[in-house]
């Protein structure tokens, strides 16, 4: 999976270097309607943008970027004709639209339109193109150098290596509480579960079925260092969610921290961010754990997809103008806001971090029909454990039962 | 009252002044302090440090140079059009509260008069109605709305908040209607008006209060919704609420929290007008002699 | 009034009542004895920017000749109510046979979501409903007594908690209560403990929501009481005083039997209001130590990657019957009025 990676960055610095970035004017063969349903964060909203480009007499654009997407997309694109005609979803929210079976393959469109495309820009399940990915994200390590320097420490490798590194630091007086994570109970403690499983390079469900495949020693290593961790957190961890943690490391108040790479440009950002804290932040791919090599974290993208219940010239305006939405030229002008995976895109020091994860192997968040089942459990069953309520093999338990009795509600297992 | 209030004893004045005084400040304080931290930077206002720095204004004056920023109102109404969104609020609310007085007060009247035992299963059934949460209704819409393309418009966002509170108006102005002697509209239809002109005429004049206390009811309803109105319109139309929600932040963007304190600091002003100008209605609405024991 | 009278004045409420709340009713009551088909799963190659891996999918053509045949899914009869993530009827059963004593097994019912979810609402709807209604009538009675000219800005002082969105008003009262917050450091300034957290604490987590309950409910207490004592009859107040009546006598039994029928009104709302507690759980952040049934409807259907429509009917029928236990008490009363009215 990494030699894609490695393979395009060089090809891509070569290209980059020698493509003169002209604005490209977008030219949109057909005629039809563009309706864009999308997140809203700054690289959807440049997209969406540049997308509007598109509409001329012939082509009508619109786009609504909205945070209640995951739930608007379902009925959105169930009705017929759908009201949207492309999707803009990451690794989670296509699940329930390939569930479904709403949208549509790609693959006659890329053939046709996507000459500015790389392979692994293509989203391919079973062969066939389903969604085409243009951003990448993922956790990873935020670092103080000065309080590692001042401790004499190295920049952590490991989860193990954050514990050990945060005890000098408590010992030595220079933080009360040297770490922080995303411990919230909800989405963000999940996650934080997740990514460290998939450090272990073991598999989340046994293989071919939706049976759990949790309940292991895997398991029970990665809910000890969750909890291992918690003791030289803030007391008030349980309210630490992903936008908490950068505001308390705003505030001088930890060394390290596993966090999104799309808030690494906010927390060093000249403006906005504590100018003592930003001097000294630095990033690194996420740590791994149990003596594994894998980062642990998942790696993410966003991508469009094409509605299946629309008219085939509406889809092919929509991939097109998509395509020029998330055209070199456009990234080319945008590079800093995001990790764009277009050709083109030159890694600030801020997409240096989920690069790091990319390159050093870890794993793309799992696809699989149930896994977002599997994180409603783990979000709220996890929370007694994390609040040191109750025991790894009791938690484990829980979210067996939780998952098993979705899982048979949606049909899963048996 | 005010006569009788003269002749309150010293200390039940006392009591009442002190008790008064500690709710205004419990009431008014949290407020006070959001328009105070309004016109800090984030970090002062959520400082983790300390709660002077939102007093003080330490980073504020790092950033802005000065004690005092407007940056989360130029955030919200300049840069992130926030504007346009006041005016789909106003639209929505202003809707939602007229067709719910109108309907509710024609509803809440029959009830009040009918008698019947159907009227009592009617208001306990629309009670029950009531106690479903409101996101399982609003994801059920969904699908019918797009098929009938009917979704994200302000309109449909209206009369599903008006259904919606439809059993709270019914309930309420259904109390009011009971409050007010059957003499006065039976008398006017003894007179000679048809029903319709005995619930103009007769009634509707002395239940301006109610009407007043249900109406600021609805219109806080359908101002403060989450639920439908995120769920239910698109970016356009967005409303106020799901629009300040938009700037609290996500694993993708580390949002800007002020622009939504601006917003909401910004947004309770019309209201304060509002009750002020509704407020002697409620007062006065009940000195024509209405109510004869 | 005859029934034709009643029919074309109530006949706008009731078809919108009908179109949007009554038949999504009976969808979600459908919905919630359903469960999906079974998923035909097949394996496949996925490829990612990040790479393939064998993972598995859902076989959309197979499935859409399932749905095609029973659109519903699968009957499930009550295994939606009964499974674990609602009543746990089975795990429930389990504990109270092994559990050492009632209070070991009091501690594990709360390990099961719906009961821990159970025990907040109930604890909130209960201490919130009569507290908020107590105060707003003390509220209302004491603006009543202020100078005409002071009550305007009074009663909308007195509204504010009820104005302040309660998306953000939760937010920043939450901040209030942060340690470094002006309230958690006035807190832990008053009780002189320097450790003193108002959010790692369960029970002073629950304190805080609870608080937090009563100032944002107390306002509608009072607007509708304050209403109320508008309409109080100015003369019998008079010869009741004139009587030799106290003014605790007059209160009580002149302006309080005056306010029965609204307080019985707000009695209902408030305590369905709270019975559906929601905002603040999400907006105090305190889902490790209080969730509510709302909130579990809210984890179903909006919060998550994966939408549940079968357990969200499921809970949100779950309320419904909820409330209508809690309001019989209220509902009985309201049924002899309206049939002594009736005669």
């Amino acid at each position: 999976m990494t030699r894609f990676w490695k393979a395009n960055a060089v090809s891509l610095l070569a290209l980059a270097i020698g493509a003169g970035a002209a604005l490209a004017e977008c030219k949109v063969e057909g005629a039809g309607n563009v309706a864009i349903l999308s997140n809203d964060f700054e690289a959807l909203r440049i997209v969406n943008t540049a997308a509007a480009e598109c509409a001329s007499d012939t082509v009508k654009v619109s786009s609504n970027a909205t945070t209640e997407h995951k739930n608007i997309q379902g009925p959105a694109l169930t009705a017929n004709p759908a009201e949207y005609t492309v999707a803009v979803v990451a690794n989670n929210s296509i699940v329930p639209l390939l569930n479904d079976g709403l949208i549509r393959p790609l693959d006659d469109l890329v053939a046709k339109y996507g000459q500015d495309l790389q392979p692994n820009q293509l989203i391919k399940i079973d062969g066939k193109v389903m969604a085409i990915a243009f951003l990448g994200n993922g956790q990873h390590l935020f670092y103080r150098k000065d309080i590692l320097e001042k401790a004499g420490l190295e920049v952590p490798k490991s989860y193990e290596d954050m514990v050990a590194a945060a005890k000098v630091i408590k010992e030595k007086g220079l933080m009360e509480h040297p770490l922080a994570a995303s411990d919230k109970p909800g989405w963000d403690l999940a996650a934080e579960f997740v990514n460290r499983f998939l450090g272990t390079g073991a598999d989340l469900f046994k293989e071919g079925s939706a049976e759990l495949n949790i309940d292991s020693d895997q398991g029970r290593l990665v809910l000890a260092n969750m909890r291992e961790m918690t003791a030289y957190m803030s007391p008030d961890y349980l309210n630490f969610d992903a936008n908490e943690i950068s505001k308390v490391w705003d505030a001088n108040q930890t060394a390290m921290m596993v966090q999104w790479g799309s808030l690494a440009g906010a927390a060093v950002d000249p403006a906005k961010a504590n100018p003592d804290v930003a001097a000294n932040t630095a990033f690194a791919g996420a740590p791994t754990i149990g003596g594994g090599t894998i980062p642990g974290a998942a790696l993410w993208w966003d991508g469009f997809a094409i509605a299946k219940n629309i008219s085939d010239e509406d889809a092919a305006v929509s991939f097109q103008a998509m395509v020029h939405g998330i055209s070199p030229a456009v990234v080319a002008e945008h590079s800093a806001v995001a990790t764009w995976l277009v050709k083109g895109f030159q890694p600030g020091p801020t997409a240096e971090g989920v690069i790091a994860n990319a390159t050093g192997g870890a794993k793309a968040y799992p696809m699989q029909p149930y896994m977002g089942l599997l994180h409603t459990a783990l979000s709220t069953e996890l929370a007694d454990f994390i609040a040191g309520k109750e025991e790894a093999d009791q938690a484990l338990k829980d979210v067996a039962a939780a998952y098993g009795a979705a899982a048979k509600e949606g049909g899963f297992i048996k | 009252m005010s006569t009788t209030a003269n002749r309150m004893p010293g200390s039940l004045r006392l009591l009442t002044t002190v008790f008064l005084a500690l709710w205004l400040v419990a009431a008014v304080f949290p407020f006070a302090w959001t328009v105070w931290g309004s016109f800090k930077v984030e970090p002062d206002f959520f400082s983790r440090t300390s709660f002077w720095d939102a007093i003080e204004g330490v980073r504020t004056q790092m950033q802005t140079g000065s004690a005092f920023t407007l940056d989360g109102y130029r955030g919200a109404w300049i840069e992130n059009d926030f504007w346009r969104s006041a005016i789909n609020t106003l639209i929505v609310t202003i809707s939602v509260t007229v067709i719910s007085l109108t309907i509710g007060t024609l509803g809440g009247y029959a009830l009040a008069r009918s008698g019947q035992r159907y009227a009592f299963w009617i208001l306990i059934a629309a009670l029950v109605f009531r106690a479903m949460p409101h996101i399982t209704l609003v994801s059920g819409y969904m699908l019918p709305f797009f098929q009938m393309n009917i979704w994200g418009i302000l309109p449909t966002t209206i009369i599903v908040l008006v259904a919606i509170n439809q059993p709270f108006t019914l309930w309420m102005l259904h109390s009011f209607f009971l409050s007010i002697p059957k003499d006065l509209d039976e008398s006017a239809l003894v007179d000679g008006c048809t029903r319709f002109q005995a619930f103009r005429l007769a009634v509707m004049p002395v239940m301006w209060p109610g009407v007043i206390t249900t109406g600021l009811f609805s219109f806080l309803l359908a101002y403060n919704d989450f639920a439908v109105t995120s769920m239910l319109l698109s970016q356009d139309n967005q409303t106020m609420i799901p629009k300040i929600a938009s700037f609290l932040g996500s694993i993708q963007e580390s949002g800007n929290v002020m622009f939504a304190v601006a917003a909401v600091v910004s947004a309770t002003v019309p209201l304060f007008i509002l009750v002020l100008f509704f407020q002697r209605q409620i007062v006065s609405g009940l000195t024509a002699g209405a109510v004869k024991g | 009034m005859p029934h034709r009278t009643f029919m074309a004045f109530i006949f706008p409420s009731i078809l919108a009542m009908v179109l949007f709340i009554t038949l999504p009713i009976f969808s979600v009551i459908v919905q919630s004895v359903f469960v999906e088909h079974e998923a035909v799963l097949i394996a496949v190659e996925n490829c990612t920017p990040f790479g393939c891996s064998d993972q598995t999918t859902v076989d959309t053509e197979a499935m859409a000749e399932l749905r095609a045949e029973k659109p519903l899914g699968q009957f499930a009869g009550l295994s939606n109510y009964l499974n674990r993530n609602h009543l746990a009827i089975g795990e429930v059963g389990e504990i109270f046979r092994t559990a050492p004593g009632f209070v070991a097994a009091l501690g594990q019912l709360m390990n099961l979501p719906f009961y821990r979810a159970l025990a907040f609402t109930l604890t909130y709807t209960f201490i919130v409903t009569p507290f908020a209604m107590a105060l707003g009538f003390a509220i209302a009675l004491a603006v009543n007594t202020l100078p005409r000219m002071a009550r305007g800005p009074a009663i909308f002082a007195s509204i504010l908690p009820m104005i302040i969105t309660p998306l953000v008003g939760s937010l920043i009262l939450a901040w209030m209560f942060h340690p470094a917050g002006i309230l958690g450091a006035g807190l832990q300034t008053l009780t002189g403990d320097p450790g003193l957290s108002l959010k790692t604490s369960a029970v002073l987590s629950w304190i805080v929501l609870l608080v937090y309950g009563i100032w944002t409910n107390a306002p509608f207490s009072f607007v509708v009481f304050y209403a109320g004592l508008q309409t109080v009859p100015q003369d019998t107040v008079e010869s009741a005083r004139i009587d030799g009546a106290n003014r605790w006598e007059v209160t009580r039994f002149v302006i309080m039997p005056h306010l029965g029928p609204l307080a019985t009104f707000v009695a209902l709302v408030q305590l369905m209001d709270n019975f559906r507690v929601f905002e603040p759980v999400v907006g105090f952040s305190s889902e490790a130590t209080a969730t509510s049934l709302s909130w579990l409807v809210y984890n179903d259907l909006v919060s998550q990657d994966a939408q549940q429509f079968g357990s969200a009917s499921a809970t949100s029928v779950i309320t419904i019957i909820g409330v209508i236990v809690l309001l019989l008490p209220v509902l009985v009363r309201t049924w002899r009025e309206f049939n002594s009215k009736a005669v």
